[in-house]
């Protein structure tokens, strides 16, 4: 391989759109969201962003968990829902 | 414009909420919560896990494709679990998604010094469909399944919450 891209019709992805879309990525990530202005590595940005959802998934998890004991107590009628809806805004 | 005090009923976190609190209704009408047997709370768990995830997905709909993915699985799952031979037949589905995903460029391992493809791999074992994704798929998706995620945590938290008191 000689380095190109093998396009077969479709139009290669070039630097500038990764560097962009990294760069959203890291605005949403709460470590590195801090350095606005300042870009971090793909890199890092990836191996931060792999962590985040990690600790997302975790926290879901711990959720399911808490809620399987509290369950006992929901009564998720229709009043219910609506006051639970409306501390959701 | 948005008024803050009234919650949209089309966004994401309303749809969710919706669905989410309707699975656990029924969950609780499914077994009386008599026992509280290790047993029993781990399998309420796991149903709450699915609903979470169920909810979510359905809540996204095919409009993505890490949705599309985990919409697949819950859907092969149930099917395993009425017939443990239908495996192959969620394979087939899978097989469609990939196809669908990896016609567009291929290019995801660049010897032209991108240097992530690993950080890169990690991602793609973490977000739903990822292995058929190429880089700026992945990207795009990854922030999108990031943003539903902190809905969903954020939903769960506040229903927890409100019946811890």
């Amino acid at each position: 391989m000689s380095g190109r891209r093998s396009g077969s019709g479709v139009s290669s992805i070039s630097d500038d759109q990764i560097t962009h879309l990294v760069f959203k990525l890291q605005q949403l990530i709460p470590e590195l969201c801090a350095r606005r202005s300042h870009k971090a590595s793909a890199s890092k940005v990836l191996q931060e962003t792999c962590d985040y959802i990690r600790n997302l998934h975790k926290e879901v998890e711990d959720l399911s968990d808490r809620l399987s004991q509290l369950l006992a107590s929901i009564d998720t009628d229709n009043d219910q829902a609506a006051i639970v809806r409306s501390l959701l805004m | 414009m948005n008024n803050p005090h009234r919650l949209n009923p089309t966004s994401l976190k309303s749809r969710f909420t919706t669905r989410f609190l309707r699975a656990l209704t029924k969950i609780r009408a499914q077994k009386p919560i008599s026992s509280s047997s290790p047993t029993e709370i781990f399998r309420r768990y796991r149903r709450i896990k699915v609903a979470a995830d169920k909810s979510m997905a359905y809540s996204v709909r095919s409009r993505r494709i890490w949705s599309r993915a985990m919409l697949c699985k819950l859907r092969s799952r149930s099917y395993r679990r009425q017939d443990p031979c239908s495996g192959r037949r969620s394979g087939k589905t899978n097989q469609a998604i990939m196809k669908k995903s990896s016609n567009e460029n291929t290019t995801t391992r660049r010897e032209d010094g991108v240097g992530f493809v690993e950080e890169a791999d990690e991602l793609r074992q973490l977000v739903p469909g990822g292995e058929t994704m190429n880089l700026c798929n992945l990207l795009d998706e990854t922030a999108h399944y990031i943003k539903c995620l902190t809905t969903q945590v954020q939903v769960m938290k506040k229903i927890a919450d409100f019946y811890s008191f």
